[in-house]
């Protein structure tokens, strides 16, 4: 047995699975600090299906605290970014297309330093430690806890960043945290760079969250390995989030796109997740999440992670009510919702009330939404559904018909039939379908390495980066039958004898979990 | 009519770049933002039509030189742009008056922007190919006797340079081993010409039509209709192909991003050629659009272009083709830029499928 748990900012959901079967699910509020929220619903799971803790195979975590994180602003490190590269680089000095707001929310301080590459590897000027030292010591005047090195063509030799992390060490102290560009993506110094700062920013947090959620699971008698959720579904160790929390980034759209895939037996449709503060919208193309073909922006900051393709709007279960305009949104009261929405006793009007004020859930105390006028249960409903439809037409590919798919907790708001669409699909299981996602989580290799292709051995020696890639995956526990290459890069470094070829190949497949008991 | 360029036309302006510049001339994003921060910092670019360049103005061109996927990591600077510009001013002792654009393609179409902002300078509404290509001396002034020497380059450690060369052809080979000695990504500023030459040798209005395919891209979104049709219509071009990526393998030999692409779709397979442009495109083999007509990728449901550096597998895409000027179908032009310059031993296919040889200029 395995333990899926999806916390969102609103909803902490877990499932307890057999396989592929969903022994139990529940559904709780996300509480401030986390633990609590995940021991009531790893309790709850015990009420709906007895278990002991050693007879968890493995339990597997996604959540959006990260992402969230970044998308309020809140809870973020003073964060430095310093970039080598002098003289090259300066009119675009890093944070350059990043929002006001965020770059006030982690107090950014940005720093152009000489050093990095050209593209065939040759230095575009030496390292200066006297000058790194220097903008150390600015970062420690103004309180800098997490600094982000990037250099130009780092993913061609990223030794710099490596010298340049050790004096920044020295100076700033080995309680800094220090993410290097070069792990975190690819070619593109904006993009990468831009991941590289979020990455920064989010370390202390990652800190506070993975020990939270260790210490929750632990306390349960659970001594399985605990895994995190990535943005292509993968799963990753404890330890690694720690140093990268922003591979979680997109995993809550890609878990409840696949949850819903596995609930409604559907592979090519549309998926809406409601949670409590938005409402995700995304496609199923032949089971998997569409991704998006270009850069990718993650709350404004434009990054090269391979993502899902998701609309988000600013509507969910816990999104205030604006009772003069019938607007949902994008305000919510998130975790709080058990305590401020109407039905809960509290003062503050949310779509979980109307929702309730409607018949349409059964939620709290119903009498406490009863004085609502009807004619503004009715209009905002309307509101809702044409906003969902709108989103969903801006995501079809053409005007086809096409199933839409709601999942998510605060999914009862959304009406049984949808403008454009007919009626929706809400499969059994449905509020906690990201738990469900997360649970079939898989696990992945990676190669990424230089190779020295030889004339005419391109396929030869792309088949062997594959093998390897698919090899790793199995090592990392994967079933070996259920592997396929998932993502592909080839990055030619010229003027290097041999053809030189940066290649990486990831593959994933399904985690092997014992046999079905 | 003259018109102004303001920090709010530069997405636009860059999305209509990218589309005409046939997946090449760089990641328009850097182009955008560099012309977005010169603006800002300069003011805004008065930009006039080819008809108000009085016939005694000193025309310049102003490009980046390089290999795209080496701009998307060292980023260009305005020092870079400027200079050559002040280079080519102090080698004439008469001062520049209007910058023009090279090619309407990618980062070309907005550094040229960038430059005029930080010299102060007006922009003339107009290029040298009405698109992109590849190598330096492939502009139209070319085949009007503009030559590009002297032409002055800079990179961003304060190397500057100035060519005299005995042909285009040869400015081009000096340049490119220059570019690549300097890493692969330098400002290059050059054909000096009278602005009365400018006026019989650019394709005009060229950056007006960048800004409307831009325009009407994202209005075509906003509105609901196909911006991939819409782009189609405006170009006056057709569809050549739409399916899924399956395939990219790229080189960065002689400063060039050569390469080859397959995409699968209903009607069979197409392999798209490429070196910084696309250059030919095939379906199962049979050739469907060359050079010097434009072949470009678009992303099939938001119309995005799709630049060949931005290629990657399982993309769902689709190939459209357009007509280029007239004037590079004469024979002296395929000669420049037709299919067997390049390496391909074709005949040039216009976007339309033909093989119909263009008139002499002359």
């Amino acid at each position: 047995m395995h333990i899926g748990i999806d916390v969102g900012g609103t909803n902490t959901d877990a499932v307890l699975m057999n396989g592929t079967a969903t022994l139990a699910g529940v559904k709780h509020s996300t509480t401030p600090d986390v633990t609590s929220g995940i021991v009531q619903a790893i309790e709850e799971l015990k009420q709906q299906h007895a278990f002991q803790g050693g007879s968890i195979d493995a339990v597997m975590i996604g959540t959006t605290h990260f992402i969230n994180a970044l998308v309020q602003a809140k809870r973020l490190a003073p964060t430095a970014a310093l970039r080598l590269g002098l003289p090259a680089t300066a009119a675009l000095p890093p944070l350059v297309d990043w929002p006001d707001h965020l770059r006030e929310a982690i107090e950014s301080r940005s720093y152009l330093a000489h050093g990095g590459y050209e593209f065939d590897g040759r230095p575009i000027s030496p390292l200066d430690p006297e000058e790194i030292r220097r903008h150390a010591a600015d970062m420690k005047t103004h309180g800098i806890r997490s600094v982000a090195i990037s250099s130009v063509f780092s993913p061609v030799n990223h030794d710099l960043e490596l010298q340049a992390a050790e004096l920044v060490a020295e100076v700033l102290g080995e309680d800094v945290a220090i993410s290097l560009s070069h792990e975190i993506g690819r070619i593109g110094l904006l993009e990468r760079e831009n991941a590289t700062v979020i990455n920064a920013a989010l370390r202390e947090l990652a800190i506070e969250i993975v020990d939270g959620l260790t210490k929750a699971v632990r306390d349960q008698g659970i001594e399985a390995p605990i895994f995190l959720s990535q943005n292509d579904g993968t799963l990753m160790d404890e330890e690694y989030v720690r140093k990268y929390p922003v591979a979680t980034f997109a995993s809550g759209p890609t878990n409840s796109m696949r949850g819903a895939a596995a609930t409604s037996g559907l592979s090519n449709c549309a998926v809406v997740d409601v949670g409590g503060t938005t409402a995700d919208i995304g496609l199923l193309i032949n089971g998997f999440p569409r991704e998006t073909a270009n850069e990718v922006k993650v709350a404004g900051i434009r990054t090269n992670f391979r993502m899902p393709d998701v609309l988000s709007i600013g509507m969910g279960g816990g999104s205030i009510v604006d009772i003069e305009t019938g607007e949902v949104g994008p305000e919510s009261v998130g975790y709080r919702l058990t305590s401020e929405a109407l039905v809960f006793g509290g003062s503050t009007l949310t779509a979980t009330d109307i929702a309730v004020a409607a018949g349409k859930a059964n939620i709290g105390d119903a009498s406490k939404v009863a004085h609502l006028d009807a004619e503004l249960v009715d209009r905002v409903l309307q509101r809702i559904s044409e906003r969902i439809s709108e989103a969903v037409d801006r995501m079809r590919t053409s005007p086809d018909p096409i199933p839409v798919v709601v999942v998510g907790g605060g999914s009862i708001m959304i009406p049984r039939d949808l403008p454009l669409f007919g009626e929706v699909q809400r499969p059994e299981n449905f509020a906690v379908a990201n738990a469900i996602g997360a649970s079939i989580a898989q696990v992945g290799g990676e190669v990424d390495k230089v190779y020295s292709v030889e004339p005419g051995k391109r396929d030869e020696t792309i088949t062997g980066v594959r093998e390897e890639a698919r090899q790793k995956a199995i090592a990392a526990g994967a079933k070996p039958q259920s592997v396929s290459i998932v993502d592909f890069d080839e990055v030619p470094i010229p003027y290097l004898p041999g053809n030189a070829t940066r290649i990486r190949a990831k593959a994933v497949g399904d985690l092997e979990m014992g046999p079905l008991t | 009519m003259s018109w102004t360029i303001t920090e709010e036309l530069i997405p636009a302006l860059a999305r209509g770049a990218a589309v005409l510049g046939t997946g090449g001339g760089g990641d328009p994003y850097i182009g955008a933002l560099l012309a977005g921060q010169a603006l800002q910092q300069y003011g805004n670019v008065e930009v006039v039509t080819l008809d108000e360049v009085p016939d005694d103005a000193v025309v310049v061109t102003v490009a980046m030189m390089g290999a795209p996927t080496v701009m998307v990591e060292k980023l260009p600077g305005l020092d870079e742009v400027v200079t050559p510009v002040k280079e080519l001013s102090e080698h004439y002792g008469k001062p520049v008056t209007h910058i023009a654009l090279a090619e309407v393609g990618g980062v070309n179409s907005t550094i040229p922007i960038a430059a005029a902002a930080a010299l102060g300078l007006p922009l003339i509404d107009g290029d040298g190919m009405g698109r992109a290509f590849p190598e330096l001396q492939m502009i139209l002034p070319t085949l009007y006797g503009v030559e590009a020497s002297p032409l002055a380059y800079a990179d961003e450690k304060g190397n500057v340079g100035v060519i005299r060369a005995i042909s285009n052809h040869w400015v081009e080979r000096i340049a490119r081993v220059a570019a690549v000695e300097m890493g692969c990504s330098i400002m290059i500023s050059g054909f000096h010409m009278s602005g009365r030459t400018a006026g019989e040798s650019l394709v005009k209005d060229s950056l007006s039509m960048c800004l409307r395919v831009g325009r009407e891209i994202s209005n075509a979104r906003e509105q609901k209709i196909d911006p991939v049709e819409k782009t189609v219509t405006v170009l006056g071009g057709r569809l050549l192909f739409e399916g899924k990526v399956t395939d990219v393998e790229r080189a960065t030999t002689t400063g060039f991003a050569r390469g080859r692409a397959s995409i699968d779709g209903a009607a069979g397979t197409m392999t798209l050629q490429f070196q910084n442009e696309h250059l030919v495109a095939q379906i199962d083999g049979d050739t469907v659009a060359t050079t010097p007509d434009l072949i470009m990728v678009l992303d099939h449901e938001n119309g995005e272009p799709i630049t060949t550096e931005g290629l990657r597998y399982g993309q769902r895409v689709r190939v459209i083709a357009a007509p280029a000027d007239e004037r590079w179908h004469a024979p002296e032009a395929i000669e420049m830029v037709g299919p067997r310059y390049f390496g391909y031993d074709l005949e040039p296919h216009r976007f339309d499928g033909s093989v119909r040889p263009g008139q002499v200029i002359a």
